[in-house]
């Protein structure tokens, strides 16, 4: 039986029309119906059109140049920062470090605070559903320095279980790192509540905003957050930037991370003296079309709404849960629609993942199938792979209507 | 894309000739896809004449992979170590009768870079088996 149809609350067409890649036929007649935005979002015109004028009118390296184009170059980098600070609530703008994307932010502060704060059998605490990029940095320096990591398990809803989270916070942890939403389950987590239970026993905080903050309103001083990070080409920006936020006193008394160019404030032959906050953290010509382009799309989704993006996704997320549980057959990680961002991972009973996004490949559907950097979490599921449809403002109900038939179709190849 | 999914890969996907273990066995060798998590195991017996008597795959992967496996198995039978060692790329392609991207590729090519790397004795599958 057939659910009844919700309506798209954005006007998806005229959305879609900022797209200009949604319009490409991936084959003759058949248009990309485009399912992957959790690995990377398309861009819109707005943002292409940005980094275009820039480079053909403004480029030029930033800080120090006396000429127009570094003073332009140089004011619309830094205008991106503001866009930045502004967009997630940050005091100031000097509190936004570009890196070059959400992996090199938690790099950063695993070397940075972390080398200096972290001492052996110290405890870090992290969750079984992070993605590579927030297990291995740690894991990386808890090999350096001998330090102790903990997990807050994943229940069998895709729950993080807040009641383990509170015991072992009694090991009193000096950090605790955890994802504001799942990019496998969409669980969205209570990174208020997770904060200030953290703050309650002493410990500092990094938030993984790289699923939160394309696609709902994320508020760094609400959270209460020491650490937010996430990536430009998450949120309709271009690949190659990312953001560090951090809280001004623990940015200040970290040491620099890549030593190089613009980092500095003085330097000797055999001694430096590192830059104030950001540029500390800034080493060398930094992605600065990337920071515009970022720039871009922050005006681009604000403009549209993250309340209406977030309400778009809902809609569509609560459809697709509703669909694939009608298909015979289709297994679906992750907790109920209320809990969960626009990402349903799924399996076909009797087809591999892989198999199952070629064939949706063959209908224009585009999903990612394997284990999306997070074997761990696969590991607990006690699955190889998984296929991911995941939505963003440009997906529709009828999007997933299409998914919906093509998972047919690879039934039907599989005589299943 | 249709063409991915050919009759014989998926019979031999949904029922493969030549999954399973050899104990005991001369040759055996695991590897796995980190792109998808997929595993591989493949065990080896020998005949007097240093011929592979005998064949056997295990773990698990998608159709493609799975596929090219049990082929690869059923054409090396009776084949020699020399000639193990001889196969290419092309040669797992013809069987399977496709082309492949280059994501594809790799599940297509993990069953001879498990077979040739046992056939080496090498500690470590590497890429260059199948390039």
């Amino acid at each position: 039986m057939e659910s009844l149809k919700p309506t798209d609350v954005l006007d998806i067409e005229r959305i879609q029309a900022d797209f200009p890649i949604l319009a490409r036929e991936v084959k003759p007649g058949v248009k990309v119906v485009y399912l992957d935005s959790t690995a990377t979002t398309q861009k819109p015109v707005q943002v292409i059109e940005t980094m275009n004028e820039y480079y053909r009118r403004s480029n030029a390296n930033i800080h120090r140049g006396i000429h127009v184009l570094a003073e332009e170059a140089t004011a619309l980098y830094e205008d991106a920062r503001v866009t930045v600070a502004k967009f997630i609530n940050a005091p100031a703008a000097r509190q936004i470090i570009f890196t070059r994307n959400t992996t090199e932010s938690i790099n950063l502060v695993a070397q940075t605070w972390g080398r200096v704060n972290l001492n052996p059998a110290d405890v870090v605490i992290l969750t079984e559903m992070e993605h590579h990029s927030n297990l291995v940095p740690w894991q990386i320096l808890a090999a350096q320095k001998n330090l102790q990591l903990e997990f807050i398990p994943v229940d069998a809803q895709g729950y993080l279980d807040l009641e383990v989270y509170r015991s072992l916070l009694d090991l009193n942890p000096k950090l605790v790192a955890f994802t504001q939403m799942s990019n496998v389950l969409g669980t969205i987590n209570p990174a208020m509540e997770m904060t200030q239970m953290a703050h309650d026993s002493g410990a500092i905080v990094l938030i993984d905003g790289a699923q939160s903050v394309p696609h709902f309103p994320v508020d760094v001083q609400e959270l209460g957050a020491d650490f937010l990070v996430f990536s430009g080409h998450k949120m309709c920006g271009p690949t190659g930037v990312g953001v560090l936020y951090g809280r001004k006193k623990l940015l200040e008394e970290m040491p620099p991370f890549l030593g190089g160019g613009d980092m500095i404030k003085r330097v000797q032959l055999r001694s430096f003296i590192p830059n104030s906050i950001p540029y500390k953290f800034e080493a060398g010509t930094p992605a600065i079309a990337e920071a515009i382009g970022l720039g871009a799309a922050v005006d681009y989704l604000q403009q549209v709404g993250l309340d209406a993006i977030a309400a778009q996704e809902q809609v569509v997320v609560d459809y697709a849960l509703e669909r694939l549980s009608e298909v015979p057959g289709v297994t679906v990680y992750g907790p109920e629609a209320i809990d969960r961002g626009g990402v349903t991972a799924f399996n076909l009973d009797g087809v591999h993942a892989h198999d199952v996004a070629q064939v949706l490949d063959g209908d224009g559907v585009a999903v990612r199938a394997g284990h999306h950097c997070a074997m761990p979490l696969h590991d607990k599921l006690n699955i190889p792979a998984s296929a991911r449809a995941s939505y963003y403002l440009y997906n529709s109900v009828e999007d997933v209507d299409k998914l919906i038939d093509a998972i047919y179709k690879v039934k039907k190849i599989f005589r299943l | 894309m249709d063409d991915f999914y050919r009759e014989i890969i998926i019979d031999r996907y949904q029922n493969p000739h030549f999954k399973g273990e050899l104990d005991p066995h001369d040759i055996t060798f695991e590897d796995s896809n980190p792109l998808c998590g997929d595993e591989l195991r493949i065990d080896v017996r020998m005949n007097g004449e240093d011929k592979i008597e005998e064949a056997r795959f295990s773990g698990r992967g998608c159709a493609i992979s799975l596929a090219s496996a049990d082929l690869l198995l059923e054409y090396v039978q009776g084949k020699s170590i020399e000639e193990v060692k001889a196969l290419s790329k092309d040669d797992v392609l013809d069987l399977l009768g496709i082309e492949l991207g280059p994501v594809r590729l790799k599940c297509a090519l993990l069953s001879l870079k498990v077979l040739k790397a046992g056939a080496y004795g090498l500690d470590e599958a590497s890429d260059e088996l199948v390039e």
